[in-house]
């Protein structure tokens, strides 16, 4: 018996209808348009803007639309280092964001705070928001972040999505340091 | 160069030349500076301003000094002017932000990393850090890694919980070199206290 | 019956101002940033508006400030490369080589003339590429994309000539003191002067596109600018200085790295607006071709480290693994660092984003006591509160993009 959450489609036995799960199709459709907010603060920014170029090109992915206004995207990739200084704009900028809503910490800095072990740099953006995707580097090559956005877009795949619709979301997950 | 320093040195009696490895420089106490300051740009053709630091001289007297980069536009020159602060409590000299817009920033920057003040400056507050930071961060007794203080922000530090930590080193920095230290089990990483990592936060930090 | 009647608009600009007498405004404080695609990076731009004016501006920096100060006090100098790197992250190679040629300069090394070439192309390249990004922005911010588009395609060339030299696209860390981390690859110059070649068309082609264009020059002509006197009493440095009409390239003036050798011209504005500004840049772009070009044919052989800086830079890796001094001698140069004489100097580089200062103050030993970098877009950005006022908001991205700084070096 064939599974419901893949669908195959022979016109002349289904006729024009699809039979799918709802989280399938609605995890389909959230992944393969990821619409970034590139939280861009340092070096990391510039191998976003390369991965968003004709060489690696980031549209494939659907998710060239790189949407600066917190409200309209749906991955928030922080590229670079976050200073304390910085830390309530992130998480600002979190919390404007509607769900469902994803985080990327992309590079060293990002994710634990790179080789920046000072008292000014936040030590890993998961201190503040929570992270779905670590992508390591310094700064990760367009192909890692991609690569990154892969595994998030696998992620979403897995997701409960249907039940955030009619449900509340669950608290949010882990943030480090959190009681 | 010599011959700069040596007018210069003609001209005001208090000023001093200084050791240096390259550019002339000389020693200017802080009472006099800002007077040197004027005639250097008016008369000796110095128009810009490239640079300004504090450094902190740690066990010396007196303990804090600002160092100046001039350069000569014309002759495409440069000359060092080091000052020293007289308090070590409270160091001050004067600001040449009237003089040299250029000086503006980069005295709130001493200001902020130092906390050297700088006296008729227009607007002398934090650059780098945010406002409320306690500590100056450039000064010989502020660690690397930095010392436990409060988010700048309520809001955030109250959502997540989140506070200013001294930063896990690890272990590090990973060099064996301090310029203070002869012996060399003294200066290895694993002498400094610097040991604490994400895991085992520092004793008396939450993490 | 309908008759028609003739609505007559009037004066406007004389009804506008007795609207102003019975209606007063007031003003307004727009944040601008940090997260904003245009400012460049995290800088906050505190603005008082009054309609569309802007009355006063006040930059907030420090938004990526890492304490790059602080770490060099603890970090030896060959440690503290990375870090460089870091600065001016859009042309890591022209920083690497400048805390490079300070620290020599502290140690009074002698660089032998194949590793000053190197470092003249490393040097070059990175100011293309940082040319090519800061063009690109810009025409980005004017409204004109394709800019942005074509340089990036440029620049991607470029990054796969850095990954071959270096081993990174870009964060080269390849300069060492005292040399340089590893020679060419083999066949390497054939492909910067192949890339040579493919840049210019596109230079020209970006130049038709925007130097003419009639939106552009109204967007940039006449705004922000930066007299001359303004710009030397802020400390301005590089193209800015040389957009307002003052003559001053530290490659012509106090040459360093071999610059001596090589012939180009440097472009010198006249009326320090943006558009300016966009013109010294682009002239740079060719000028840095053709040192790249008499760099490559002259390319001299010889070693491409300081040979016999014993304490300094580390041997040759197939002698270290076989002979016993020249393990130690590694071994010495890795803990404790490259040893410098007590001392204290300060150098100036021409970088892409203009005078890129470094102030080293050795106490002797293998870490600076103190070490301060003056980075040429703190002091530009130094000069938005004297210059913005006045200008109309949308006139804010043309200056931004114009000054061409960015927040890494800023802030540090």
């Amino acid at each position: 018996m064939v599974s419901n959450t893949e669908f195959a489609y022979n016109s002349k036995v289904e006729g024009e209808v699809v039979v799918s799960q709802a989280d399938a199709v609605i995890n389909w459709v959230r992944r393969h348009s990821v619409w970034p907010m590139p939280m861009g603060l340092a070096c990391c920014a510039i191998e976003l803007m390369a991965a968003g170029g004709a060489r690696f090109d980031i549209s494939r992915f659907g998710m060239e639309v790189m949407r600066f206004s917190p409200r309209q995207s749906d991955c928030m990739i922080v590229a670079g280092t976050v200073t304390y200084k910085m830390a309530e704009v992130v998480r600002r900028i979190y919390e404007q964001m509607a769900a469902p809503k994803w985080v990327v910490a992309m590079g060293a800095c990002a994710s634990t705070g790179g080789m920046y072990r000072s008292y000014a740099v936040l030590q890993g953006v998961d201190r503040i928001v929570p992270v779905d995707v670590y992508i390591s580097g310094c700064p990760p090559r367009p192909e890692a972040l991609l690569d990154g956005m892969m595994m998030l877009q696998e992620k979403i795949r897995k997701e409960p999505g249907a039940s955030g619709l009619f449900r509340p979301r669950p608290n949010e997950p882990h943030v480090a340091g959190a009681k | 160069m010599d011959t700069i320093v040596d007018t210069l040195k003609a001209k005001f009696p208090y000023v001093a030349p200084r050791a240096t490895g390259d550019h002339p420089a000389v020693n200017v106490p802080a009472a006099n500076l800002l007077e040197f300051a004027r005639q250097l740009r008016d008369d000796h053709g110095y128009s810009m301003l490239l640079d300004l630091c504090g450094v902190d001289w740690d066990k010396e007297t007196p303990r804090f000094g600002v160092v100046y980069q001039f350069y000569h536009a014309a002759k495409k020159t440069y000359l060092m002017v080091a000052t020293l602060a007289t308090d070590d409590a409270n160091p001050a000299v004067p600001s040449l932000a009237a003089l040299y817009p250029a000086a503006d920033w980069h005295e709130r920057e001493a200001y902020d990393m130092l906390g050297i003040r700088f006296t008729g400056h227009p607007n002398l507050t934090r650059i780098l850090m945010w406002e409320g930071y306690p500590y100056y961060p450039l000064r010989k007794d502020f660690p690397l890694a930095g010392i436990e203080t409060e988010l700048p922000a309520a809001d955030t530090a109250a959502a997540t919980n989140a506070k200013v930590i001294a930063a896990p080193m690890m272990g590090g920095p990973f060099n064996a070199a301090t310029d203070d230290q002869h012996h060399m089990s003294d200066a290895e990483p694993r002498a400094a206290d610097q040991s604490w990592t994400e895991d085992k936060p520092k004793p008396g930090q939450r993490g | 019956m309908p008759t028609s009647t003739e609505i007559s608009l009037g004066d406007v600009g004389a009804r506008g101002a007795a609207y102003a007498e019975e209606l007063p405004g007031e003003h307004m404080t727009l944040n601008v940033g940090p997260s904003h695609p245009t400012t460049h990076g995290v800088l906050r731009l505190l603005l008082e508006l009054d309609g569309d004016r802007i009355i006063k501006c006040e930059p907030v920096i420090g938004y990526l400030h890492r304490g790059d100060e602080k770490i060099a006090e603890n970090m030896t100098y060959n440690q503290f490369v990375p870090y460089t790197d870091r600065l001016d992250y859009l042309a890591p190679l022209a920083n690497n080589v400048a805390y490079a040629l300070a620290v020599e300069k502290l140690a009074k090394l002698e660089i032998p003339p194949r590793c000053q070439a190197i470092r003249v192309i490393c040097c070059e390249l990175a100011r293309i590429s940082s040319h090519l990004l800061g063009l690109g922005v810009f025409g980005m911010d004017a409204g004109a994309w394709t800019i942005f588009m074509y340089c990036f395609t440029q620049r991607e060339k470029l990054y796969s000539l850095f990954e071959e030299l270096t081993g990174a696209r870009f964060t080269t860390s390849y300069t060492r003191i005292g040399g340089v981390a590893r020679d060419m690859p083999e066949g390497w110059l054939g492909r910067v002067n192949k890339f040579c070649h493919e840049v210019i068309p596109v230079v020209d082609e970006i130049d038709k596109l925007l130097t003419r264009n009639k939106i552009f020059i109204q967007r940039t002509e006449g705004v922000g600018v930066i007299t001359k006197e303004d710009a030397l009493a802020y400390g301005i440095t590089g193209a800015n200085l040389r957009a307002s009409g003052f003559e001053a390239d530290l490659r012509k003036d106090n040459p360093y790295c071999g610059y001596e050798n090589y012939d180009f011209e440097v472009p010198i504005g006249t009326r320090g607006d943006c558009y300016d500004r966009y013109l010294v840049r682009i002239e740079e772009l060719r000028q840095s071709v053709r040192i790249v070009r008499q760099a490559i044919e002259k390319m001299p052989d010889g070693p491409w480290y300081a040979e016999g800086a014993k304490k300094i830079f580390a041997p040759p890796k197939g002698k270290i693994l076989s002979s016993m001094e020249e393990l130690i001698q590694n071994f010495m140069i890795v803990t404790e660092g490259p040893q410098m004489p007590p001392g204290e100097v300060y150098f100036e580089a021409e970088n892409p984003k203009g005078a890129l200062g470094f102030y080293i103050f050795s106490k002797g030993g293998g870490v600076p006591y103190r070490l301060h970098i003056k980075g040429p877009s703190f002091v530009s950005l130094g000069i938005l509160p004297k210059m913005l006022p006045g200008h109309l908001l949308t006139d804010t991205t043309v200056i931004l993009g114009s000054l061409d700084f960015v927040l890494g070096e800023c802030d540090r």
